[in-house]
């Protein structure tokens, strides 16, 4: 028996791209004119509004049975195209896909819900689309009510449901599942905290208790670092790298317009920046004093602005600001020194620098944006996005905030407070 | 010991091999959609099914008054007007009906073919299976008149699903063509209404087949509904209306001809069908 559950050999898959239409479906109209306008003009002509792009390209790759393999890639690298024609929605323009075994695909949560049938209806639906039979649906039934926790609302319209209640009756179903190899997109990206958990959970248990094939697709790093061992990074089409998740994600975060850990402008005259002051470098430091693309929970990290001030007479103010991968702010943080914010700086190279304390970040990506502003009134003399970014990691070992416990941990930042909890007398208010 | 497995080679232009196959695997998917609709047509309705009865009772009404009393037409043998109608109505309706719905049903589950597989031939087959419920509903509308004008029919009337079948292939034929088109091009939303609309009065629903000139018949068969409809009032009329052999045979060839080129085309068009929709 070969190991290999699934076999993806040169796989590609081109779309043909109109230029001049806007909207996605042709007009009759438009294809006879251009039938006509090809009868007067001959043919070749059409070449000027038609472009191929290849969505997938030359992609070949394997995965074993049980292993849970994560794809990950920036918007528009082909991921999404990758499950489609993994199940089958679409076909493949060149290329072949070996599958040895029933695949299950989670595009998106509650597709096919109807608002206007019960949730038990809807059940039974759902499942039917997903690929179950009725006797299949019929057995895990009170698992998958269970699960969704909507025992009460069964014979509501699920238009009435909130829309947490709506999000979890659908994962349950699909979540019940049983397929030798599921294929999920970035569904977990929805509900609430708690339920992610639960979902997280269903999903390592699909995969190492019950031996089940998982492809994940996500943005969110530190769920793909969690669930899989293996990533398989896609950029334009094509795979970049193949290998262990840790490796790829670095990669990932380091790639293309991430720049990583250090950015330096050495043409002044082309750095971000105006008549006034110019961006010189941004870098990460890490406990060493060195760029550092992936920072320890637990260590400190720095946070240095290198910038050039061409002409005095402007209160000059660095401020950095820090995104996370979901794109949130978490923080914006500027140079608050009561005589320099009073005082327009002096022409010259400066150099600003900031620390953030150990055991204060989150987990996964932070993207910096550096800035130099004047308050009042407020002029940008340089806003430059993601200027840097960083990878913070827990090792787990106990020394984080989330002390023992593995699982998902919600929250923009993870201080860690100095806690205290004692035995004490009762209060009066208790008899 | 392992499972049996399902193994499956996807490859750029043999996709469709196990075709057949699957659609036989998916039946409960096909059930279910056709369910659906059934369940979720008349809900926040007040009335509710009576709706699949009104509406063709309230057509039978209007051409009774039209082609019965003022332009007096005549109708077969001593047939009363309106179960000469209504025998027109019934394989109409579940015609029009059908062609209207199968012809939206890809763009309606649209969400459904973007997101999972499954062969796209289910959804406007179960679009045609949902309107014969409805069709049967209707059924139970002759059956009142012909109590109330106490026609009975004879054995011919076992014929009757023999010409539902007929109806059904040429609903879905077509269905299919407009399905399919409808996907890449959206102008067919438009046309399709308009042959609902004129297939009404082209097709023998408010009149005998016999009131058209013998020089046009030929023509006229080639519409699909016209075999139909004489097959209905045939088997529905206790004969008195005549089943014109060579009519008929057009009009199943013409829907042989529809159901077999709208597979077809249906065939080819689907694999794109998630790319453009």
């Amino acid at each position: 028996m070969s190991s290999a559950i699934i076999q993806v050999e040169g796989l590609g898959k081109k779309y043909r791209l109109h230029h001049e239409q806007r909207e996605r479906y042709t007009a009759l109209r438009d294809v006879l004119v251009q039938q006509a306008r090809q009868l007067f003009q001959g043919r070749g002509n059409d070449a000027a509004t038609e472009e191929d792009f290849w969505a997938l390209k030359d992609v070949s790759f394997e995965v074993k049975q049980g292993d849970v393999v994560g794809i990950i890639g920036r918007n528009g690298a082909g991921k999404s195209t990758l499950l489609k024609l993994l199940s089958r929605i679409t076909a493949p323009t060149v290329g072949r896909i070996h599958l040895r075994g029933r695949v299950a695909t989670l595009l998106e949560v509650g597709t096919g819900f109807h608002p206007e049938l019960t949730g038990r209806e809807n059940i039974f639906l759902n499942g039917a689309i997903l690929g179950m039979d009725r006797v299949e649906i019929r057995s895990k039934f009170d698992e998958i009510v269970a699960f969704a926790e909507v025992e009460k609302f069964l014979d509501t319209p699920v238009k009435r449901y909130s829309s947490g209640m709506y999000v979890r009756l659908a994962f349950a179903v699909a979540a019940h599942l049983d397929p030798e190899i599921l294929v999920v997109d970035e569904v977990l990206a929805v509900g609430d905290a708690a339920f992610q958990k639960k979902c997280l959970g269903k999903m390592s248990d699909v995969a190492s208790r019950e031996g089940r094939t998982v492809l994940f697709v996500s943005h969110n790093m530190p769920t793909v670092m969690r669930l899989c061992r293996r990533a398989i990074l896609l950029d334009r089409g094509s795979i970049v790298m193949d290998g262990p998740c840790a490796e790829v994600a670095h990669r990932y975060m380091n790639d293309g317009k991430f720049t990583g850990a250090e950015r330096l402008w050495e043409d002044t005259a082309k750095a971000p920046g105006n008549e006034f002051a110019r961006l010189l470098a941004v870098r990460v430091l890490g406990p060493e004093g060195r760029p550092a693309p992936r920072v320890d929970i637990t260590k400190p990290v720095t946070l240095e602005m290198e910038f050039r001030v061409l002409q005095g007479g402007q209160v000059l103010v660095p401020n950095l600001h820090l995104y996370n991968e979901e794109g949130t702010c978490v923080f914006v943080t500027g140079d608050s020194d009561p005589v320099a914010r009073n005082t327009p700086r002096a022409p010259g190279f400066y150099r600003s620098r900031v620390e953030i304390p150990a055991n204060y970040l989150s987990e996964g990506g932070h993207y910096v944006n550096a800035v130099v502003s004047t308050i009042n009134p407020v002029i940008l003399h340089f806003y430059e996005r993601d200027a840097v970014v960083f990878h913070v990691f827990d090792e787990m070992n106990g020394d984080s905030a989330r002390v023992d416990y593995a699982g998902p941990y919600p929250g923009v930042v993870r201080p860690k407070f100095p806690w205290v909890t004692a035995l004490s007398a009762p209060s009066p208010a208790v008899n | 010991m392992t499972p049996p497995r399902q193994e499956l080679i996807i490859e750029a232009d043999r996709i469709e091999q196990q075709y057949w196959r699957d659609l036989w695997r998916y039946r409960e998917l096909f059930y279910f959609l056709a369910w659906r609709d059934i369940l979720v047509r008349y809900k926040q309705t007040a009335i509710g099914v009576a709706w699949a009865l009104i509406r063709p009772l309230m057509t039978m009404v209007i051409f009774v008054f039209v082609f019965g009393r003022v332009a007096k037409l005549p109708t077969e043998g001593d047939t009363p007007y309106a179960i000469l109608v209504f025998a027109g109505m019934l394989p109409w309706q579940f015609f029009a009906n059908a062609l209207a719905e199968s012809a939206a049903s890809l763009v309606g589950n649209s969400s459904l073919i973007s997101k999972i597989y499954f062969p796209r031939l289910i959804v406007p087959a179960s679009a045609v299976v949902t309107c014969l419920v409805d069709y049967l509903i209707t059924c139970v509308i002759f059956l009142v008149l012909m109590v109330y004008y106490a026609f009975v029919p004879d054995w011919r009337v076992l014929f009757v699903p023999v010409f539902t079948l007929l109806a059904f292939a040429a609903a879905l034929g077509a269905g299919l063509w407009l399905a399919s088109l409808n996907v890449k091009y959206r102008d067919f939303r438009y046309i399709v209404p308009v042959i609902v609309q004129f297939g009404l009065f082209l097709s023998p629903v408010g009149f005998s087949t016999k009131v058209v000139p013998e020089t046009y018949r030929v023509l006229y068969a080639l519409n699909p509904m016209v075999g139909v409809i004489d097959g209905f009032r045939w088997a529905l009329l206790r004969g008195e209306a005549q089943l014109n052999w060579m009519s008929l045979g057009l009009s199943v060839a013409v829907t042989a001809v529809l159901a077999v080129t709208g597979v077809w085309y249906f065939r080819r068009t689907e694999k794109t069908f998630a790319d453009v929709i």
